[in-house]
Formats: C-alpha cells, structure tokens, sequence
C-alpha cells in the first residue's frame, strides 16, 4: 500500500504535475431544448500549444468553448482545470466572434479590462496605451470603439485580452469576417500570445489557418467529437472518414 | 382682442423685469421639480439597474406596477400623498402637509416610476449585449452595475429629462398636497391656474411662458445629448 501514498496531496484530490494535461472534459453533454448540441465531450488538451477547433457550422465549437471558458454550465460532465494545488484559478480570456464593443473609447476599453484584474487605477493607462501601440491602435485610442471597423474591433479585442496577461485564450473564429491583412494581424497576435506562454484554444472553419497555426486539431461534427490529433498528423492522413471529407472541403453536417 | 394684447405685454414686461412675484414662483418650481427629479434618479436608476440585472421572485410584478405608475395621473399621486401625509394619516405627525417638502414627495412619486422602469429597459438592452463579455471578465452583476450605468449615460440623461418635464408640468399632485399658498408653496403651474381663474391675465401668461421656455429647453437638451450620442457612439 505505502506506494500509492503520496506525502502532502489530500486524498481524492488529483495529484499536479507539469506533464499533466491543462484541461480535461469529460463526458461534457449541453441540451437545449430536448436538442442535444454537444454530445459526451471528451478531451484532454496538454499543458502548452495551440489547438485549433475545426468543423462545420453548427458544429459545436462556440458552445464548446463557452462551456470550456465557464460561461455556461454543461447539461452533464465536467470542466476540469488542472492546476498547481494551492494556487488560484488560470486566468482565462476569450475573444468573441463578433467583439463586444463597450460604449467607450478603444482606451477605456483596455483599462476596463484592467480595472476588472484588479490593476491600479495609476497603472492601467499606461498599459493600455502600451498594448494599443503594439496592436497598431494607438491612433484610435481616443476614438468610439463601436465606429471602428470590423478589423479595428477585432484587433482591440485582441488587445483587451493581452492587457489581461490570460494563461489560457480562447478564440472564436477570430478571422472569419476579416480582410487578409486584419487576418495576417490577427494571426500575428496568436503567436504573440504563444509567445507569451499563453495556451490558445481556437476555432476556425479555415484549413489553411489551421495548418498555419495548430499543434493539434480537434474535429467537431454534428456535436460529437470526432477527432483529436496532432496537426501534422491531421493533414497527413486523418484517420476518420468525417476528417478525410473535411479536408477534401466536403461539408459534413 | 386688445384686452389680451395688453396682458402679453404685461406678461413680458413681468418675466423682463424680474418681477420678484414671479420670480419667486419659478424658483420654488424649479427647487421642487429639481428635487423630485435629484431623489428619483438616486433612487430610480439603482432600482431600474437592479430590476434589468436580477431575477427574483415578483420581479416581474414589479416590473408591470412600475410601468402602471409611469401612467400615475398626477391628482391620484397627489391625493395618495395626501392621504399618507393628512393629520389622521401614518405620516400625519411630521407636519408636512400644505410644505413643499409634501410637494417634493408627490411629484417624486410621479417621477420615480418613469426613471425607473426607462433605466431598466436601457440597462437591460446593455446587460444582454455586455453579458458574455463581462462574464468573461470575472465581472459579476454588482460589478458590472456603475459601467454599465456609465456607458448608458446619455440615454439616462434623456430619461431624467422626461422626468423633470413631468414633474415639472404637472398640477394635480402639487395642488393637492401644497395648497397652492401664496409665497410658500404656489408654483408655476398651481400659479397658472389661479391667475387665471382670478383673471389676473398678465402674470398667468408670464408664468405660462416661463414654463413654456423650460419646456422647451428640456425637449431641446434631450435632442441634442440623443443626436450627441448617436454620432459619437454609433
Ligand atoms: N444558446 C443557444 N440556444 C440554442 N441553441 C444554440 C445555442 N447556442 C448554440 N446553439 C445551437 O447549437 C449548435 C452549435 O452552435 P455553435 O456552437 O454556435 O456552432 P459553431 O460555433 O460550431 O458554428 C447550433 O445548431 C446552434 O444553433
Ligand atoms: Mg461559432
């Protein structure tokens, strides 16, 4: 018995350790309506990298990635974030969409943001304006950010989640109403993040970005999961028909 | 019509030279409604707020009494105050009847529903388009409270306007609770009222003008912060 006793972790409570998988779903099921949307969810994502959440409208990534980021509660399964014992929650920030514009300047926007981590008020302007230069928005800073355009509103979405300094980003479909110099800056900003050691979790419906980008790919189809795999191996030979029919850019509902 | 060709002059040559009759009658106005509108919007803008941003058991019976009261008819708030404030009423003993302090309540009781249940509305419209983004804050709903009143600011600028047109346009409620005394609680529109069923044309027409301006004034301010806002906000 003495070797599955392990000094200082409670009983029950899973033991930490940096090769340990970020965030398990297990059996993650969402029901609206008598219409099941997600259907037993299960997925580990490892602790660095950036997954990318393929499928077809309606597949179930927005959903997915709600549930995941807590701002629904699944039908039944679990969201399970592995951290340090002791420490407190991942610092998690999403990017919608369609951004949430607040009724402000783009500079309120960010120090907002930072008013909500908890930043000090003397502190927050000079981040903000730090972080809207490097997302190319400092001329804008003073500017309404509901009158900016899409490509605009997209990068200080952007730029609201970087002053967040998150552990964990979601990204849903980022690019997908975006010209390609707003998506080139988009993409730019998911390796800033990478950079920074953020985990990046995103969704896309474009093959091309996910070869770009992903160190793994998750597939999603109809709400079930179809696939979990590492990129390179994704585009080289998926093993599941559903994948295959997928990258030959057939539309699998 | 010479008669009343003479009372516009007069009337004009009352509010030129600051006649202190009539000046007296549209400061109290102005203290009272003022007042009514400063009390409604404390109270009414938390309560609209809270009522968007929470459910609770008998929110929505709250939510349809509030909207009932935006249709108060000024005579019954009067009259409810009345009642409350009379000597053989609850609050009888304070002595406030026949004050403008008893004039304050009433017409804060016609305001208090329109601030209310228009704040509530706009706060709503805000939370649902703001709900995913805050809750990815980690902002909380108490939280979210001061910005999402902040960001609705122009559109509640309007709303405490339309509250002070109310308040200030009203007759039923101030008559029946101030007594429409003369220099302690005779304003504007009890004052119209009065002159001219007295015939004194000149100063019903001077006050009526005032208030007219006021009126428009008000209208006015609230286009121009709604036009303001739609251009700069989008
Ligand atoms: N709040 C909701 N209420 C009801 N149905 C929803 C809701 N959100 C999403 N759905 C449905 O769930 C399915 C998956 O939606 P979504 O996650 O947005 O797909 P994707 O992001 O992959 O395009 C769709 O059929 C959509 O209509
Ligand atoms: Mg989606």
């Amino acid at each position: 018995m003495t070797d599955l006793y392990h000094p200082g972790v409670p009983s029950g409570q899973p033991i930490w350790s940096p090769s340990a998988p970020l965030l398990k779903l297990k059996g993650l099921t969402y029901v609206h309506q008598d219409t099941v949307l997600l259907h037993e969810i299960d997925l580990q994502l490892a602790r660095h990298g950036i997954t990318l959440l393929l499928g077809p409208n309606g597949a179930g990534k927005s959903l997915l990635m709600r549930l995941a980021h807590g701002l629904i509660a699944p039908t039944s399964g679990d969201v399970i974030w592995h951290t340090q014992p002791d420490m407190p929650p991942l610092l998690q920030a999403m990017v919608f969409q369609h951004p949430v514009m607040l009724r402000r300047t783009a500079l309120a926007n960010l120090t907002y943001a930072l008013a909500a981590r908890r930043v000090p008020w003397r502190r927050r302007r000079a981040l903000a304006m730090e972080t809207l230069e490097r997302f190319g928005l400092i001329s804008l800073a003073q500017r309404q950010a509901r009158v900016l355009s899409g490509g605009e509103q997209q990068r200080l979405a952007l730029a609201r989640a970087w002053v967040l300094k998150p552990e964990v980003l979601f990204l849903d479909e980022p690019t997908s109403a975006l010209d390609p110099a707003s998506m080139r800056a988009v993409e730019e900003a998911v390796h800033a993040f990478h950079a920074e050691g953020t985990r990046i979790v995103m969704s896309s419906h474009d093959l091309n970005q996910a070869r770009r980008l992903a160190d793994d790919v998750v597939l999603l189809c109809g709400g079930r999961l179809v696939e979990h795999t590492p990129a390179e191996r994704f585009f080289q030979g998926p093993r599941t028909p559903e994948a295959r029919a997928f990258i030959r850019g057939e539309l699998i509902w | 019509m010479p008669e009343n060709d003479n009372a516009f002059q007069a009337a004009l040559s009352l509010i030129l030279s600051l006649d202190p009759v009539l000046l007296g009658i549209v400061t109290l106005s102005l203290q009272v409604s003022l007042s009514a509108v400063l009390v409604g919007a404390l109270i009414g803008l938390p309560l609209g707020a809270a009522l968007a941003l929470w459910h609770f058991p008998g929110r929505g019976l709250a939510v349809t009494l509030l909207n009932a009261f935006m249709g108060l008819p000024p005579v019954v708030a009067g009259l409810m105050i009345y009642l409350l404030l009379s000597r053989a009423g609850p609050l009888g003993s304070l002595g406030l009847l026949f004050t403008p302090t008893a004039m304050i309540i009433a017409q804060t009781l016609l305001v208090l529903p329109i601030i209310a249940a228009l704040t509530r509305d706009h706060i709503g419209a805000l939370w649902e388009e703001y709900r995913e983004q805050l809750h990815s804050l980690r902002i909380g709903r108490v939280r979210a409270m001061p910005g999402l009143l902040w960001d609705a600011r122009f559109a509640l600028m309007t709303v405490i306007l339309a509250g002070f047109g109310r308040a200030s346009a009203e007759v039923g409620a101030v008559l029946i609770v101030g007594g429409n005394i003369d220099g302690v609680t005779r304003v504007m529109t009890t004052a119209i009222a009065l002159e001219t069923s007295k015939g004194n044309l000149a100063l019903a027409l001077g006050l009526g003008l005032v208030l007219l301006g006021l009126v428009a004034l008000v209208n006015g301010t609230a286009y121009v912060i709604g036009e303001r806002a739609r251009r700069r906000l989008g």
